[in-house]
């Protein structure tokens, strides 16, 4: 009885000193991605930018981080590039697919996100609400030209940082 | 301490010098007089920089002339007409990677000449822009 009371004994604490370990190291793995998450919540540089993506998509604008845009509106834009928002900005077939090949797996959010009017960036919900605060006359200064234009105000977003610590509204105000 | 790199970095070395013999023949060392020659060679006749000029400030009944990105004489940052995002200068004296490769210089006129003009360009009006670009110095 005595020896069977000790094993279960054993048994329950070995259970228990798995359990707490399991635990704490979870509760170690959520804090990690908790860091993780909060260092990069607005960091869009996750993964290291493709020069190619830099520079055949960063010559006429900012090349704008994979993530603020669905896969569907990703897909339409690289394979239109030659009615690209006004502009013929014609690519080769190859150059294409490289680019698709690394912009697709970016843009797989958690919740997908909605595809805005026109795949416009600007239009986009999250956008909206992302600057709800900023006045209609700040987008209309002369310094801040189109709302497509984040550098302006985002003076890290070139680095992939738009971090609203780094927001400098030319003429300021918000 | 040893006068010799450590093995990683001799071997960083390494790697570094086969890259670079790799890379050799990927090097596009193309001069812009030698783009112009091509653009000549295919118009049959002499380039004009007056005429490339005009070319460049014309609207050609368009919303755009090249000057809208680029200003009115290229030796300057432009800015994109559209976006504000900074180009840099086109003639080659202000900036030595312009008309360095020929590919990259037909991919541009391909889309700014369609931009402008709503065609492509001939192989003489590129080589006018060219040669007026040339003589900014």
């Amino acid at each position: 009885m005595s020896r069977r009371f000790n094993c279960t004994i054993r048994v329950a604490g070995a259970c228990l000193a798995f359990a707490i370990t399991a635990l704490s190291s979870l509760a170690l793995a959520e804090d990690e991605e908790h860091k993780h998450e909060h260092k990069h919540k607005n960091d869009m540089r996750s993964v290291p930018i493709l020069p190619l993506y830099q520079q055949e998509c960063g010559a006429c604008h900012i090349a704008y981080p994979p993530q603020m845009l669905p896969a569907g509106s990703w897909h339409r834009i690289v394979n239109n590039m030659k009615q690209h928002y006004g502009t013929d900005a014609s690519l080769d077939a190859a150059t294409v697919k490289e680019l698709e090949q690394w912009i697709m797996p970016q843009t797989n959010h958690a919740r997908p996100l909605p595809e805005p009017p026109e795949d416009r960036i600007t239009r986009s919900e999250w956008f909206t609400r992302a600057h709800h605060e900023v006045a209609a006359a700040v987008w209309s200064r002369p310094e801040v030209k189109s709302a497509a234009n984040c550098t302006t105000c985002h003076v890290t977003a070139e680095q992939g940082n738009y971090s609203e610590h780094y927001v400098r509204i030319p003429g300021g105000g918000t | 301490m040893s006068i010799f790199p450590s093995p990683s970095v001799t071997r960083l070395l390494q790697v570094l010098a086969l890259a670079l013999v790799a890379a050799a023949p990927c090097v596009h060392a193309e001069t812009s007089e030698q783009i112009l020659d091509q653009y000549r060679t295919q118009a049959g006749t002499a380039p004009d920089p007056s005429r490339g000029q005009q070319f460049f400030t014309s609207k050609h009944d368009h919303e755009w002339s090249c000057s809208s990105c680029h200003g009115d004489k290229p030796v300057q940052t432009g800015k994109h007409v559209v976006t504000g995002k900074s180009i840099g200068p086109l003639a080659p004296a202000f900036n030595q990677e312009r008309f360095t490769n020929t590919a990259k210089v037909e991919k541009w006129f391909r889309r700014n000449c369609n931009d402008v003009v709503g065609r492509e360009c001939t192989p003489a009006e590129k080589a006018d822009v060219i040669s007026w670009l040339l003589t900014l110095k």
